[in-house]
């Protein structure tokens, strides 16, 4: 079994789809922090049979609609003294702004530097969202 | 100042179908005696907020604050105004509500309107987005196919043409699927079909009953109201498609043999050669007309909005 030193401050994201770990590792840049940060990939789970988790110490701030957005199966275990002292299960987020772009090339977000894209969720199944301007629909891919 | 929250005509969805039913009654109204709305705008300002090219619309507006006794201001091209220098929308638009008392915007990027509206301390109305929406005319639509048919409910209304980008259309159908429509027929190229999007909102939201079809004379005996439309060269991304599919849909008598007597035949205009010359003498065209009527909506519209007493 690999071993790695738990964290004594920080944040745990546990419970991610495995696949998924790398690209969130990246979507989180956490390759430019100067703080540690561990990407576990593959291990076993008695839920999901593999998953991938990743460790980031000394930051306990993170945007969990981002994070919902990607993977929703993510639980984020908050550590302090070497304890677990909160647990969130993150969810779809049923509104998000700026996160991504409208596809619709013909969208003013797309134009406008001074507006926010601005999303409502339609399809959770889908991650199918609505585009609170020209009312597209976008789907979201990690 | 008062504290009313400002009002904005942005998605026909702004006004409920109580509220445009009593704007079809008003611009009913002031299409049978003018002169008596002839200065309960006086003194307002309307500003026309026009960043593409505009006829009808831009005209219909300036007619309409005109007979209202009040006056217009604005632009009629973007390289006229300070987006050409790169201003913002929202800087356009709180600059703009210390000008006028209300504006029109028609803008070629979808959801401008709507931006403008987040920043505006006037009311907006929305004059065409892109091929996203264009719910003036739909009110005018509303108004003509009130006075044709004296009813809004239970009707076959077939739309034909550029379903894709068609915004008047966009409006339009979302608009009568409120009202209790019995069926909606769509006639258009494979890909000039409605947008997903709205096909599921119909489906999903009002239930309504759809049928796509590619010819006009497989369905023109089951139809009441025939909405034509354009196939517009500027929204498309190649001249080779626009080449391809402008001829596709073009009514002319010997396409309407076996219509009903009483249909109407409607289209927001311009025309280019969608509908024959010949068919302007048939009196189930309707189209010229319809334009005249987009004035009275939009002065009952404008009074509506700006909280004036008729």
């Amino acid at each position: 079994m690999l071993e790695v030193a738990s964290i004594k401050k920080g944040i745990v994201l546990d419970h991610i789809t495995s696949g998924n770990g790398l690209k969130i590792f990246n979507k989180l840049m956490l390759d430019k922090v100067d703080y540690p940060v561990v990407l576990l990939m593959n291990v076993t789970s008695q839920e999901m049979g593999r998953k991938d988790i990743i460790k980031i110490e000394n930051r306990i701030d993170i945007d969990l609609d981002f994070l919902g957005l990607i993977d929703h199966n993510i639980t984020v275990n908050v550590i302090e003294d070497n304890k677990i002292v909160d647990k969130k299960k993150v969810r779809i987020p049923t509104r998000i702004k700026g996160l991504f772009s409208c596809h619709n090339p013909r969208c003013i977000t797309n134009f406008d530097d001074y507006v926010e894209p601005d999303f409502h969720l339609i399809s959770a199944e889908n991650l199918e969202y609505k585009c609170g301007y020209c009312e597209e629909i976008t789907k979201y891919k990690l | 100042m008062n504290n009313q929250p400002v009002r904005h005509l942005i998605e026909p969805e702004d006004f409920s179908i109580e509220e445009i039913d009593e704007l079809v009654e008003l611009g009913k109204k002031m299409y049978a005696s003018p002169q008596e709305y002839a200065e309960v705008c006086k003194g307002k300002i309307l500003a026309t907020l026009f960043y593409e090219p505009s006829t009808r619309t831009k005209f219909s507006f300036e007619a309409a604050m005109l007979r209202l006794g009040g006056s217009i201001l604005g632009f009629s091209d973007a390289n006229t105004s300070s987006a050409a220098k790169g201003e913002s929308i929202a800087d356009t638009i709180r600059v703009m509500s210390a000008y006028a008392d209300i504006a029109v915007m028609r803008h070629p990027k979808e959801g401008a309107p709507k931006l403008a509206s987040h920043y505006s301390e006037i009311p907006i109305i929305n004059g065409g987005d892109g091929g996203h929406q264009h719910p003036t005319q739909t009110l005018t639509d509303l108004l003509t196919i009130s006075i044709y048919k004296g009813t809004l409910e239970n009707l076959t209304v077939a739309f034909c043409g550029d379903l894709k980008f068609g915004r008047t259309v966009h409006s339009l159908i979302r608009t009568l699927a409120r009202y209790r429509i019995k069926k909606f027929i769509l006639i258009s190229p494979e890909e000039l079909t409605l947008p997903q999007s709205l096909k599921r909102q119909l489906l999903d939201t009002y239930s309504v009953e759809l049928q796509e079809v590619r010819t006009i004379e497989e369905v023109i005996q089951d139809i009441d109201v025939l909405y034509m439309t354009r196939i517009q060269k500027e929204r498309f991304f190649n001249e080779a498609d626009y080449a391809r599919l402008k001829d596709s849909y073009i009514l002319n008598p010997e396409k309407i043999k076996q219509a009903k007597k009483d249909m109407i035949i409607m289209h927001p205009l311009p025309r280019v050669n969608e509908i024959s010359y010949e068919m302007d003498q048939d009196k189930r065209a309707v189209y010229f007309e319809q334009a005249k009527l987009g004035v009275y909506i939009r002065m009952a519209l404008i009074t509506n909005l700006l909280g004036v007493k008729c």
